[in-house]
């Protein structure tokens, strides 16, 4: 007998005694739909503004910098700020709509994530620019993912992730995160989808807060669009 | 000579940290500032107690549905073209992990948090083969450079102070001595970078396993999880088969409890769903992706109808971090994987009831543990369930003894007044023997004093004071 046999054939002989009633009682009679239970969890928010008065409060907690700009432009332009700032030296990025137009040329070494170029390539950028999937404004969370998004470790790998996104892109809720996964790749979801909320961060010495333990020490998001864009 | 087990172990262990008086009050401040924090989190919520119904809901729904679901989980992983290994118990699991090394030619392996390979004790049967194993977590890291075990399951380092951890790294990977503890995790940071890209396989644990897409759940804080889990060529998960849960969507309340209860974070950094090796269209990720899934006594634990609810643990550490009794014996007095009250209401049953029995002692029974358990399990009452089941298993005839004379002089006046007066020449006896050699309440003694018996009952007082008129 295969120990998936054994291990099926021991849950089945063990559940063959229903739990106790008493113990079952204790946390038995909660509300199972996680679609109904939203109410009960932090707010996302109704309309546009709420989410992102919601997402904004978050990003500070988080000590994550959120830019806002009006056009694509100036999100350009706060790249080149960053450029000059940080004197980026190599720059890591993915192909898409926003990438192209905003990445290409930002720097002569420009490294695309798509051609898969390996560990140490990528390894030897300062930053990461890439897109999301969407923003969670119940919990100041980036949705990414391995196929939308340039890959597992571009917003990983790299001490600075900047994440290029619109307006549109702010979800309420983790639920409406994964209705929107759900819908973009139905059933062919990535191999890989990560809910970023903060910078990589640690408390492990003396619960003190320090940012950049394994993860990006810095990250930033870029959110276009003016109020009458979403 | 005298033979250690556990029990012996956890008295001369827990004689000396509660004696430890900086420790004690170490711990006390960092769990205080967890509690603020958490407190602030939670009254974000629309209803934290039904937040924390649902997912207590969600977890019982797995339970009682384990056989199914575990089937779905892993047949959705091999669709996707990841390997699935069931292991009766620690040694099949480990066996496996050890072949799957062996035939990519393994030397450098790279680790992510995973008590479950602490509890099958991977790490030792890795590095006998030769390999190198490197723990990522920066607080598991720490542990393992000192050789020691976790202090606590999600903190691992929490009883460390910033001068052991700079002494550590000093002697063990020649560093200058730093007090300040970003320059001391930067020293991690650096030496770590070189080991992910370096390693032939990277191993994690899973927070949960999600059935109807074949994909292990991660929540993390460093991203230590997530560069192991892309970067080498290949990835072992390793889980304990109660971590599956019925849907991808159930992830939106469990996370946030998750991150609130473990840490009094919405979120915590990192939760990442990985669902097989790197698929067609995506430009990173391993080639190979394993799935381990450990029995290792769980479904013993499955089996009792009154405490198969501890299964739906998500080690999330919350009561650990309440515990009156964790917080002044510390993490390591338990001589478990597990700490605290779900350590020992579990350990028992992974381990063996008699060895472990004495952890369900180990408490005050206030009830903080269920009080703050994001999935409502019923700490606590199952401590008392352990007590029982032991003394039924093989009870002590002197307690048996002790307990039915109690019974009987409680129950007649006459004889409890009696021994009050028996009581008081007793202690005028004694009171010369205190603390000295021969004294025979010594172990009581040793950290306690013991009061006089009051020179009047209350019975006698009412009395007097009163009249007789009862």
């Amino acid at each position: 007998m295969s120990s998936k046999q054994a291990i099926l054939g021991r849950i089945r002989e063990a559940l063959a005694h229903p739990s106790h009633p008493e113990v079952r009682a204790l946390a038995g009679n909660g509300e199972r739909d996680v679609r109904k239970a939203r109410p009960f969890m932090p707010p996302g928010g109704d309309n546009i503004e709420e989410r992102l008065r919601n997402f904004a409060r978050l990003a500070e907690l988080l000590k994550v910098e959120l830019v806002q700009v009006p056009t694509p432009e100036a999100a350009r332009e706060t790249l080149k700020i960053l450029r000059e700032a940080e004197g980026w030296t190599r720059i890591a990025t993915h192909h898409h709509d926003l990438t192209d137009r905003l990445v290409t040329g930002l720097h002569p070494d420009l490294l695309w994530t798509d051609t898969s170029p390996g560990i140490d390539a990528l390894e030897s950028c300062e930053v990461g620019i890439s897109v999301c999937e969407a923003l969670i404004a119940q919990t100041g969370s980036i949705l990414v993912t391995g196929k939308g998004c340039g890959g597992r470790a571009l917003s990983v790998l790299p001490p600075h992730h900047v994440v290029l996104a619109t307006r549109d892109q702010l979800l309420p809720d983790l639920f409406a995160g994964y209705e929107h996964l759900r819908h973009t790749y139905g059933d062919t979801l990535p191999s890989f989808i990560s809910f970023i909320t903060g910078a990589s961060r640690t408390g492990d010495i003396e619960r003190i807060l320090v940012l950049g333990a394994h993860g990006p020490k810095r990250l930033t998001v870029v959110l276009m669009g003016t109020e009458d864009s979403a | 000579m005298t033979m250690t087990t556990p029990l012996s172990k956890f008295k001369t262990d827990t004689a000396e940290s509660t004696v430890d008086i900086d420790h004690r009050l170490w711990m006390q401040a960092a769990l205080h500032g967890y509690e603020d924090k958490r407190g602030g989190v939670e009254s974000t919520f629309g209803d934290f107690e039904e937040a924390k119904k649902t997912a207590a809901a969600i977890k019982w729904e797995a339970i009682e549905d384990l056989g199914a679901l575990l089937e779905s989980f892993s047949d959705n992983l091999e669709a996707r073209g990841a390997k699935v290994c069931w292991a009766s118990n620690g040694k099949e699991a480990v066996d496996y992990i050890l072949k799957v090394c062996r035939d990519h030619g393994a030397k450098k392996v790279i680790k992510s948090k995973c008590m479950t390979t602490e509890e099958i004790h991977l790490n030792p049967a890795l590095q006998a083969d030769g390999m190198e194993v490197v723990e990522s977590d920066l607080g598991e890291f720490i542990v393992q450079l000192r050789e020691e075990e976790p202090f606590h399951f999600v903190f691992p380092a929490m009883h460390l102070k910033r001068d052991k951890i700079s002494a550590i790294f000093e002697e063990k990977l020649g560093t200058e001595p730093s007090s300040d503890p970003e320059e001391l995790t930067m020293i991690a940071r650096r030496l770590m970078r070189r080991k992910y890209c370096e390693a032939d396989i990277g191993i994690s644990g899973a927070n949960f396993g999600v059935a109807d897409t074949g994909m292990i759940s991660i929540t993390e804080n460093e991203g230590n999880a997530r560069l192991t889990t892309s970067l080498p060529n290949v990835h072992i998960a390793v889980m304990g088969i109660e971590k599956v849960i019925p849907k991808l969507e159930d992830l939106s309340v469990l996370l946030p409890l998750l991150g609130t209860a473990g840490a009094g974070q919405w979120m915590t950094a990192y939760n990442s769903m990985i669902g097989g090796p790197r698929q067609p269209g995506e430009v990173d990720g391993p080639e190979e992706f394993h799935v381990v899934l450990v029995d290792n006594h769980r479904t013993r634990l499955l089996a009792d109808p009154e405490q198969r609810d501890a299964l739906r643990c998500i080690r999330c550490g919350a009561c650990l971090n309440v515990c009156p009794i964790f917080k002044n014996i510390g993490g390591h007095s338990y001589g478990t994987t597990y700490q605290g009250p779900i350590g020992s209401v579990i350990t028992p049953h992974l381990r063996g009831l008699q060895s472990y029995k004495h952890l369900s002692y180990s408490s005050s029974l206030c009830g903080a543990c269920t009080e703050t358990c994001p999935v409502k399990i019923d700490l606590h009452h199952h401590l008392l369930r352990n007590r029982r089941d032991a003394v039924k298993e093989k009870g002590g005839r002197m307690e048996r003894f002790a307990f039915r004379q109690f019974a009987r002089m409680m129950s007649r006046p006459n004889l409890y007044r009696g021994s009050e007066g028996l009581m008081r020449l007793g202690a005028k006896l004694w009171r010369p023997l205190e603390g000295k050699k021969a004294d025979p309440l010594k172990a009581w003694t040793t950290t306690r004093t013991l009061p006089s018996p009051a020179p009047k009952s209350f019975h006698r007082q009412w009395r007097e004071q009163r009249g007789d008129r009862s």
